[in-house]
């Protein structure tokens, strides 16, 4: 009895959402796509990606402007000014809205972190929807930004110190939006009703149970094959997968003594090793699909089905 | 059970050939448009795009291989963007945008945008009356980077200077390209406020109202009303209607996050915003032109008359533009308003 508790917890928490990032989105053949939405972690990295790149570009544009100038006359080195101020302000506003408005619908930054802006309802994402996410930034990035400088350099004796961290404790609230929802909002994506989902890109690798390697050698019985279940197989094809020896080697050892393998384990050949992990898993995975066409997906080794 | 003829192994290779197909076009979609694609490959795209959705569902149910279902699912994620994203040309969506998409959001928010210039109009009407009694006020309203030699201490010759300096014509470009991206980023954040509610939004706008009372009420007060009010009108027809504007969208958005009505209000933020923003980039456009107006226009035309006359005309032309009475089946066209 002890053993079928756990199992029925893991069951309803394998089958159903493995991932709380996952959402569905429902494409109109019927098939739900099952996106999954981008963590913190790569929201902000993209974030400070995408300001390195329009610092290091306002820079350099700074810079070959400036050298431009040298013998020019006063018409010409106001013309540079007046294109210096547009450059910057087009470089704040529009390098979001410009990057998110082509076919990827994601800034360099985003690119790097695999992930992508996304109608929240499905279907198109509209380019009034992009200009409104991003013209929020002004909310969430650079008003934070102004009274932070002007608490740490401006007047900040008195009354106006005072409100000055008001104003900073206050934007604060806006910048620090996407931690309070589940869905990692910004107040952008609020309004314009967009959320950033991943979009990696798809890798297929070599089919582990397709690997024509001399598996006759390993001929598990049927009750060797039946000690594991999907969540094992999984974990069984990740450790094959990432090839490491050390782990190999562990996970090879358990599962002998598991199915009581007969044969005595050659310790020092990591080729043997990783051979007799394939063809378990080639059986166990040939095994439980079996069952998956009858209708049986046994979740984990303490399923007894 | 040597796991050579595994079901799901014969599966995958039945049907990779097709996925390698898909996600090499997709690789031109993406980084090139729907364009680069041969007659022959648009007709097979949306065929092997469904064969890849239904393999995805058959894999789900039949195989076990982590790696073919993670890779099926972004591929077929990627494509379904690709298909079914925007495709639109740039220069169709932009005459979208002029012919029905701007007027017509402008339109919407007909009600706000009377609010925000009542709103305007108020703070202006006091900051007038407030120093026109009292010239103290006036260093309360106007900051001091605009004052320069605009003080009540001036004298009239010194004033009247300040509107007609011409004779200098450099520096009118970067003074044009600094007044616009000044008063697109105040545009840009009255919007942005308006998400607090729309208080801040309002408070802006107020505020925005009292510089340009207590300004006038400077000039006014040395006798020079109407001279000012040329100076003002050539550029701020546009500027402060663009101002106005601006305020309006954020006005909406913060109404409909507080008073969501019969919808969500996730659902009711997310369609004004989107409303809005459309709003939002034609007073950047608005803005762009009042730069060139205040920049070049005012500084090189000093007759009062021409000033006045460009004024109302520039105003009613903008009036005509966003709230003349238009043909219906031009706004049924494409109603979802998904192109702008």
């Amino acid at each position: 009895m002890k053993k079928t508790k756990p199992s029925k917890r893991t069951r309803t928490k394998q089958t159903f959402n493995p991932d709380k990032n996952v959402r569905t989105l429902i494409t109109p053949e019927g098939i739900d796509l099952r996106l999954r939405i981008a963590d913190g972690g790569a929201r902000v990295g993209a974030f400070v990606i995408d300001l390195f790149i329009m610092i290091i570009t306002l820079i350099a544009i700074t810079y070959i402007l400036s050298y431009s100038t040298s013998g020019m006359d006063d018409t010409g080195e106001e013309i540079i000014i007046a294109v210096w101020l547009l450059f910057a302000f087009f470089l704040r506003n529009f390098y979001f809205m410009f990057f998110e408005m082509g076919t990827k619908a994601a800034t360099p930054g985003k690119m790097l972190m695999n992930t992508r802006v996304a109608n929240r309802q499905g279907g198109h994402l509209k380019a009034n929807a992009v200009f409104a996410r991003n013209a929020l930034r002004e909310l969430e990035f650079f008003l934070p930004l102004a009274f932070l400088l002007s608490a740490m350099f401006g007047f900040n004796q008195g009354v106006e110190g005072w409100l000055v961290w008001l104003g900073l404790i206050w934007s604060f609230i806006f910048m620090l939006f996407p931690l309070f929802n589940k869905d990692r909002l910004r107040a952008g994506d609020l309004i314009a009703g967009t959320w950033v989902v991943k979009s990696p890109k798809p890798i297929l690798s070599k089919d582990l149970a397709g690997a024509s390697k001399p598996l006759g050698r390993y001929i598990f019985s049927q009750k060797q094959i039946d000690a594991y279940g999907v969540k094992e197989l999984h974990v069984l094809e990740n450790v094959l997968r990432k090839s490491d020896p050390k782990t190999i080697k562990e996970v090879t050892n358990r599962i002998m003594i598991k199915i009581s393998w007969p044969e005595p384990v050659k310790t020092d050949d990591n080729n043997a090793r990783r051979e007799f992990l394939n063809a378990y898993y080639s059986a166990l995975r040939g095994r439980l699909e079996t069952k998956l066409l009858f209708g049986v997906r046994r979740t984990d080794k303490f399923d007894k089905r | 059970m040597t796991g050579i003829s595994l079901k799901s192994h014969k599966f995958r290779l039945d049907r990779e050939d097709d996925w390698k197909q898909l996600e090499v076009l997709l690789k031109r979609l993406e980084n090139r448009s729907i364009r680069s694609l041969t007659d022959a490959e648009m007709i097979a795209l949306p065929a092997l795009y469904r064969a890849t959705l239904s393999s995805l569902s058959v894999a789900r149910a039949t195989s076990l291989d982590q790696d073919v279902i993670s890779y099926l699912e972004s591929l077929s994620t990627r494509s379904y963007f690709a298909i079914y994203g925007n495709q639109m040309r740039m220069t169709s969506r932009i005459k979208h945008f002029f012919q029905v998409g701007w007027p017509r959001a402008v339109q919407n928010l007909t009600k706000e945008t009377i609010a925000s210039a009542l709103i305007m109009f108020l703070g202006a009407l006091l900051a007038y009356v407030l120093v026109r009694t009292n010239m103290d006020w006036y260093f309360s309203f106007i900051p001091e980077s605009l004052m320069d030699t605009r003080t009540p201490a001036s004298t009239t010759i010194e004033l009247r200077e300040t509107l007609y300096h011409s004779g200098d014509e450099s520096g009118l470009t970067a003074f044009a390209s600094f007044l616009f991206s000044h008063n697109a980023r105040i545009a840009i954040l009255a919007f942005a406020l308006g998400f607090a509610f729309a208080i801040p939004s309002v408070v802006l706008i107020l505020y925005n109202g009292c510089t340009l009372g207590a300004f006038v009420a400077l000039f006014v007060d040395k006798g020079l009303g109407f001279e000012v009010g040329g100076w003002l009108i050539i550029h701020g027809a546009t500027e402060i209607f663009a101002i106005i504007l601006a305020g309006a969208a954020g006005m909406n958005i913060g109404w409909s996050l507080a008073f969501p009505g019969k919808k969500s209000r996730m659902e009711a933020a997310s369609s004004a915003g989107s409303e809005a923003a459309i709003v939002l980039g034609g007073v950047v456009i608005m803005l762009f032109l009042a730069g060139l107006l205040e920049g070049y226009g005012r500084q090189l035309i000093t007759n009062d008359f021409i000033r006045y006359i460009v004024g109302f005309s520039t105003l009613g032309l903008w009036l005509a533009y966003f709230y003349m009475p238009r043909e219906i089946d031009e706004w049924n066209v494409e109603d979802t308003g998904e192109l702008s």
